[in-house]
């Protein structure tokens, strides 16, 4: 069946897209400026939100060279439970989430545990990583982040020998999310990582997508990027990063440990008990287009990490 | 509202065949026209939307007997027909999406879903059970089998509806809240069914 798409370019997007994406934060911007220069509080460039734009960006020889899709694509359609299940949703809803003042406690297993408030963290240099990303319902997206390896992180504060794993707890507002109010997964959502997975240098902490802060429904203002495993053990608006010596109970896996192990690399030999994982569809694509890779086509860097293991029993 | 003259049936049917042709025509619209409708994955879109319709038109089509009884509304069953090829209609949609979209005509794939999938087995079986009631929809059909056969056969709709709920259930990753909403509705028209045939059991029971 020959589907025929529209030309690319609709009119309404001749409008930049820098500034169309904008509209509501420069709406948004101009009336907080004001209220700030009455309340006298100084806004200066660390409280710039989801829509400014980020300082000079280098490049990395780990991006992707595949195009990467387009910014309403990758806003538009997020898995977010806070904001609700809908893939429409979280563009809707995390415009409430409060994304300043930000700060990602580091505690644990440590010599030097560290708060970073969000300043901190966006005065690491920056990279832009464009990376493929696989989500566990067999669709996929390449997203040029925005951001740092997470190693650099764990230099500051120096793990210590006890510790083998480390635990990412996101954000729990629940005044601003409409979604934990019902018990979908255990709040606050929590991800963790092997050491050595965390320390690798694809493993990234983002701040931004494009040349902009992350959008809140993205992640804002900090999350994970770990490009070869299922989109969600990518966990968003990072609150607490903690270094321990047992491996955590991660979120989807407490949910459904016979769908979601701890692990959850990306493999195309170990079906979801609901659905194959041999194929994908690269959005915007209508039909399952591509064959998923090993480690989503990351093996090369990180299959040594598991060298030995038996992938179809540690899924 | 009780009686329909022949032409205010045939006005509600010309209607109800146009009404029902919405969702369809929002779909063929993103596809070709709007496709910031349909968002970033329109093939899940499709596949979603073709499938709440025939859950839906498949609820509306065992609602008519109970709302027949309750209103009085006689004439209302006389609707029931398009309402069942509807729900059909939307399945097959459903199923040719889900066979192009996610399989790309790829035959074995397909048979192993059916066959490794129960969420995938109990869908299919519903439209596999759809097809004889759909077939047999005609005036013609009704007359070749007789009432009673007729009768019969498509009672199958109170196997298919459960499939098809338990289908959407066992489908949701982890919010259950519509299927919950369905299966209620399926719940409440079949059991206003259970409690019918309590009461006419009852009320030729003879007295002593």
């Amino acid at each position: 069946m020959l589907i025929k798409r529209p030309c690319d370019i609709k009119p309404s997007e001749i409008t930049p897209q820098a500034i169309y994406a904008r509209r509501r934060e420069l709406i948004k911007s101009a009336g907080l400026l004001a209220a700030a220069s009455v309340a006298g509080i100084g806004s200066g460039p660390a409280s710039a939100q989801a829509g400014a734009k980020l300082p000079a960006i280098r490049k990395s020889s780990l991006s992707t060279t595949e195009k990467p899709n387009s910014f309403k694509d990758i806003t538009s359609y997020n898995n977010y439970y806070e904001f609700g299940t809908d893939k429409s949703d979280p563009a809707e809803n995390a415009r409430a989430l409060k994304v300043r003042p930000w700060s990602v406690v580091v505690e644990g297993e440590v010599k030097k545990p560290k708060t970073f408030g969000i300043e901190d963290l966006l005065k690491f240099s920056l990279e832009e990583r464009i990376y493929r990303m696989r989500c566990v319902e067999a669709w996929s997206m390449v997203i040029p982040w925005v951001g740092f390896e997470f190693n650099q992180i764990a230099k500051q504060v120096e793990p210590t020998s006890k510790a083998k794993f480390v635990e990412f707890v996101t954000a729990y507002q629940t005044d601003t999310m409409n979604g934990v109010r019902m018990p979908i997964l255990n709040w606050p959502y929590t991800e963790g990582l092997r050491i050595d997975e965390a320390m690798h240098p694809l493993t990234i902490l983002s701040v931004g997508l494009y040349d902009q802060m992350l959008p809140n429904q993205s992640g804002a203002p900090v999350r994970l990027v770990v490009p070869w495993k299922y989109g969600f053990k990518s966990g968003k608006s990072i609150v607490r990063i903690r270094f321990v010596e047992k491996q955590p109970k991660t979120a989807w896996e407490s949910a459904a440990p016979q769908e979601y192990g701890f692990y959850s690399n990306v493999n195309p030999d170990v079906d979801h008990p609901r659905w194959s994982q041999k194929t994908e569809k690269r959005l915007p694509s209508f039909f399952a287009n591509r064959k998923t890779e090993m480690f989503n086509g990351y093996a090369d860097q990180v299959a040594g990490l598991y060298a030995g293991m038996d992938l179809k029993k540690l899924y | 509202m009780r009686r329909l003259s022949e032409r205010a049936i045939g006005a509600v049917k010309v209607c109800l065949f146009l009404v029902a042709l919405a969702p369809l025509a929002r779909l063929l619209l993103g596809v070709f026209v709007f496709p910031e409708w349909l968002g970033a994955n329109p093939a899940e879109y499709i596949t979603r939307s073709t499938g709440d319709w025939a859950l839906r038109f498949l609820l509306i089509a065992l609602a008519v007997t109970p709302l027949r009884k309750l209103s009085g509304w006689v004439w209302i069953a006389r609707l029931r027909r398009m309402l069942g090829l509807y729900a059909f209609f939307y399945v097959v949609v459903h199923f040719a999406s889900y066979v192009s979209f996610d399989h790309v005509f790829d035959a074995r794939a397909i048979l192993e879903d059916v066959v490794k999938r129960p969420f995938i087995t109990v869908g299919f079986l519903s439209l596999v059970l759809l097809l004889p009631l759909a077939a047999t929809s005609t005036h013609g059909m009704v007359r070749r089998l007789g009432a009673q056969r007729w009768n019969g056969l498509h009672r199958l709709v109170y196997a298919i509806g459960p499939l098809a709920v338990l289908h959407f259930w066992w489908m949701v990753k982890r919010d259950l809240t519509e299927p919950i909403i369905y299966a209620l509705v399926l719940a409440a028209l079949l059991g206003y069914r259970v409690q019918e045939k309590w009461r006419q059991a009852r009320a030729v029971q003879p007295t002593r």
